[in-house]
């Protein structure tokens, strides 16, 4: 052992110094590992816009179609449905559509571009499941004849998709991005100004 | 500096040889991957006289017209044979048609650069000679026999080995220097060699597509461990200093 | 925070486990470059195995899925590439730190009395390597994949009676085939990791029970009593290693050796990245070109060689012109190690004192391993045969004639402690 007296300072500034450096090297090292668990590129082109017909769908009927692997609904509402719109407003939780589930161009009374047209991600904003559409017998509220009903947990969306009061899913039903390319067709998935994803 | 020793030590790896059976000299391929607008007309020249049969089934559109810098509607509109949005390279032939014709499917291409090397694609594509012996008339000096229509023939014009009379050990001899076109292509000998290079170019680029990136991120993650080394070297050296 | 530890020490040896192998944990203060070895062999099955686990959740074991997964891996995974070439290149990395261990063994003798088991271990620790990394090359399903396995399979054909139906019981098939595939994916990515890790825990709990060998090949543990206080080493050791011996010439592991391995493992690390950056095939000797095409059963590369760091015992297997006996002369050469510390009888430990024989043959025995290593590359010619055949030989002597001579060996007087 040597007699010099160790130079503490020196030695804790160089400790600190490499724990540092080295640490954020395995922070650095980490980064691969964490970014690859993102969606690869296959996943993300899956996610291209899908587009869709809608110049067959009648009256009050759903039409699924799949965007980002996860089912999308179009549905052709009534006129009755879409008076049923003023009678749920009371009993949901977020009649003004606050919440940003939805684009700015469909944050409106019925939630959509057009109000004949309505266009959601089908799944519950609970825990994923994907909930039923009931054109008929929704519930004993009077002039509420159509809705959404999530077989999991018993939430409950009007036919704008708005969740009722005292269910479990906290929002309301998602609106994806969208636009009319012409009058028989959809384009889910890309809104009308915006550029490719 | 540290850039071109770094990558210099990867050129001195010896390689080991793999071509098809030829081990004869190579011309060297000096493509450069950086080379946007290479990459591009070597593109344009996979899709219009390879891709009919040779597919790329492991390399996107979308990722070589990100890469390449080739806008994406220009692309589909100019480059693209299938509809499906960032779909792979298939070929236009199918698998058992393909294998009628040829005796055997042509092989996918996407990754032909990882299997002969840069300079064998290079040196192939340029010595297609006329053989009248052979099924489609030609022949290649580097894969003999090869079973493969000269498609580029409308570009360098018909290829031919040519001798000529030159002394060798005090005598006169017929002499093979080399193949030379018929000059009915429309690019001229120094065009195509250059088309080729361009070709060879985008087959680099195509078996490995994050080349530059990874090179880019070695400097960063080689100059952050000499740094680390640095600092380890003076820690050790400090502590050590209890000893003895 | 102190509380907590006792709270925890209460429970398990915490902190007695940390002194007993890293704090207070004696090692000898002469342990020189071939010593850092061993920690960056933990270093790389650490990468080996999380990036492994990374590669699973991508990798499609199937005849029909995988190639083309690592292909997704590479180009649609984000870092897909740079976990692939942390693995494929740790693999080689393995091999290259574990064969200069093995080395640093071999130079100092540390397989000797009383280190058997723990070069036992080590051995066994290697074998397994060796399949590990056998059955990992079969997973990209590459031209070299797929005639590699079918080559090495088929070694076990030469067993006699048996041969055929073990081939074909090891396969899972007539051909090698999606069903190989599907095992050796399992004992790849499972079973065979789990008894490296129990064996280089079982090599490390050895290593510390015995103690540290040095380059001097000297006990630093000297009876107990036999040294005044003033020469013993100044540090405090744990009381398991300082009860029953006097300790010298050594040093608490952490944070003399930890400051130092972290030297290493930086020079190391330049290395590796620049493999991973710069030259992830390393010129076709990391990854092979006939690899990056999809396993064709119907046609054979031309040229078809094991990667590099099975040359050596490939050579040794070409070299024999009988198939049974070249199987039995390839695992001989493994087994011969497993004995090294049975066929030396010498009592000094370290080259640096043994005879002049002995450096010349551990000389010659270094020399033939490595060109066994490049002939295995090479295609075998006539030349390329015979030498192959010399070096084999030369290959064996070293354990044979070890034998003879170690037992009555002339060797250089050896200090009393060790030296600088």
């Amino acid at each position: 052992m040597s007699n010099a007296p160790v130079d503490k300072g020196r030695r804790r500034f160089l400790t600190v110094a490499t724990s540092v450096v080295g640490g954020a090297g395995a922070l650095a090292a980490a980064v691969p590992f964490i970014a690859s668990w993102s969606p690869s590129v296959r996943a993300r082109l899956a996610g291209a816009p899908v587009e869709m017909k809608i110049d067959k769908i009648e009256p009050g009927q759903l039409v699924r179609t799949e965007w980002q692997g996860r089912p999308v609904w179009v549905i052709r509402r009534t006129p009755e449905m879409l008076e049923s719109l003023s009678l749920t407003d009371d009993e949901v939780r977020d009649p003004e559509s606050d919440q940003p589930q939805q684009p700015e161009y469909a944050k409106n009374k019925h939630r959509s571009i057009d109000p004949e047209w309505f266009v959601a991600v089908g799944v519950c904003t609970h825990l994923g499941c994907s909930p039923q559409f009931l054109p008929r017998n929704f519930g004993d509220m009077d002039g509420v004849d159509s809705g959404f009903f999530c077989p999991c947990h018993g939430s409950r969306f009007d036919i704008a998709g708005r969740v009722f009061q005292g269910v479990p899913a906290p929002t309301n039903l998602v609106v994806p991005p969208y636009h009319f390319i012409d009058d028989a067709t959809i384009l889910i998935g890309l809104g009308e100004d915006e550029g490719a994803v | 500096m540290i850039k071109r020793f770094l990558l210099a030590l990867a050129l001195l790896l010896p390689s080991v040889a793999f071509a098809a059976g030829y081990s004869g000299p190579l011309d060297r391929a000096d493509h450069d991957l950086s080379d946007k607008a290479s990459l591009q007309r070597g593109a344009q020249l996979y899709m219009n006289y390879c891709l009919a049969c040779h597919s790329m089934q492991y390399q996107r559109y979308s990722r070589t017209f990100d890469d390449l810098d080739i806008p994406q509607e220009l692309g589909e509109e100019l480059l693209q044979f299938t509809n499906e949005p960032g779909g792979h390279k298939t070929s236009a032939i199918d698998g058992d048609a393909s294998a009628e014709w040829f005796g055997l499917t042509p092989p996918d291409l996407t990754m032909v650069a990882r299997v002969r090397g840069a300079d064998f694609i290079y040196t192939y594509l340029r010595s297609f000679y006329a053989d009248d012996s052979r099924p489609f008339g030609v022949n290649n000096d580097v894969f003999e026999n090869v079973g493969m229509p000269h498609v580029l023939e409308e570009l360098q014009g018909t290829p031919r080995r040519v001798e000529e009379q030159r002394m060798v050990d005090g005598e006169m001899k017929d002499v093979y220097v080399g193949i030379r076109a018929d000059g009915n292509g429309t690019m001229s000998p120094e065009e195509f060699d250059q088309a080729m290079l361009d070709l060879t170019n985008f087959l680099v680029y195509t078996g490995e597509p994050m080349i530059l990136e990874r090179q880019r991120m070695g400097y960063f993650v080689i100059g952050f461990l000499i740094v680390f080394l640095i600092l380890t070297i003076l820690l050790k050296k400090e502590y050590w200093r209890d000893i003895k | 925070m102190s509380r907590i530890m006792n709270w925890i020490d209460e429970r398990i040896p915490f902190s007695n486990s940390l002194k007993l192998h890293v704090t207070q944990y004696p090692a000898p203060k002469n342990f020189n470059f071939w010593y850092i070895m061993g920690s960056l062999a933990l270093v790389v099955l650490v990468n080996q195995i999380v990036t492994g686990i990374w590669l699973t959740m991508n990798y499609n074991p199937s005849a029909d899925g995988a190639f083309a997964s690592i292909e997704y891996i590479m180009r649609d995974v984000d870092y897909g590439w740079l976990l692939r070439y942390m693995h494929s290149t740790g693999a080689s990395a393995f091999f290259v730190v574990v064969y200069l261990h093995m080395f640093r063994g071999l130079m100092y003798g540390s397989y000797q009395r009383p280190r058997e088991l723990l070069w036992i271990f080590g051995m066994l620790i290697f074998l397994v390597l060796m399949a590990e990394a056998f059955m990992g090359y079969l997973l990209p399903w590459g031209q070299m994949s797929f005639w590699g396995a079918q080559v090495i399979i088929s070694l076990f054909g030469a067993i006699p009676f048996v041969g055929e139906d073990l081939t074909t019981w090891i396969r899972g098939d007539f051909v090698i085939s999606g069903a190989t595939l599907n095992r050796f994916f399992a004992l790849h990515v499972i079973a065979l990791p789990l008894v490296l890790v129990i064996l280089v825990f079982l090599h490390l709990i050895a290593l510390h029970e015995v103690g540290s060998n040095n380059p001097d090949g000297i006990n630093i543990k000297k009876p107990k009593g036999s040294v005044p206080d003033d020469e013993k080493a100044p540090f405090e050791f744990h009381e398991r290693y300082t009860a029953k011996k006097d300790i010298v010439d050594a040093i608490p592991f952490h944070p003399y050796y930890t400051v130092k391995d972290l030297v290493g493992l930086a020079g190391f690390l330049i290395l590796f990245a620049w493999v991973i950056f710069f030259a992830p095939t390393m010129g076709g000797f990391f990854l092979e070109p006939p690899n990056f095409q999809a396993a064709d059963p119907m046609k054979t590369p031309e040229h078809i060689a094991p990667v590099w760091y099975f040359t050596p015992f490939y050579a040794i297997l070409r070299a024999i012109p009988d198939k049974l006996l070249g199987v039995i002369a390839m695992f001989l050469a493994i087994v011969f190690l497993f004995l090294m510390p049975w066929w030396d009888r010498c009592k000094v430990r370290s080259v640096r004192y043994r005879s002049t024989l002995h450096k010349v043959n551990l000389t010659v025995f270094v020399i033939s391993f490595i060109a066994l290593g490049y002939l295995g590359v090479k295609p075998a010619t006539d030349v390329y045969t015979i030498m192959a055949r010399i070096f084999t030989f030369l290959y064996f002597a070293f354990f044979i004639v070890m034998w003879f001579y170690s037992k009555n060996e002339r060797t250089k007087p050896l200090p009393e402690r060790v030296t600088k």
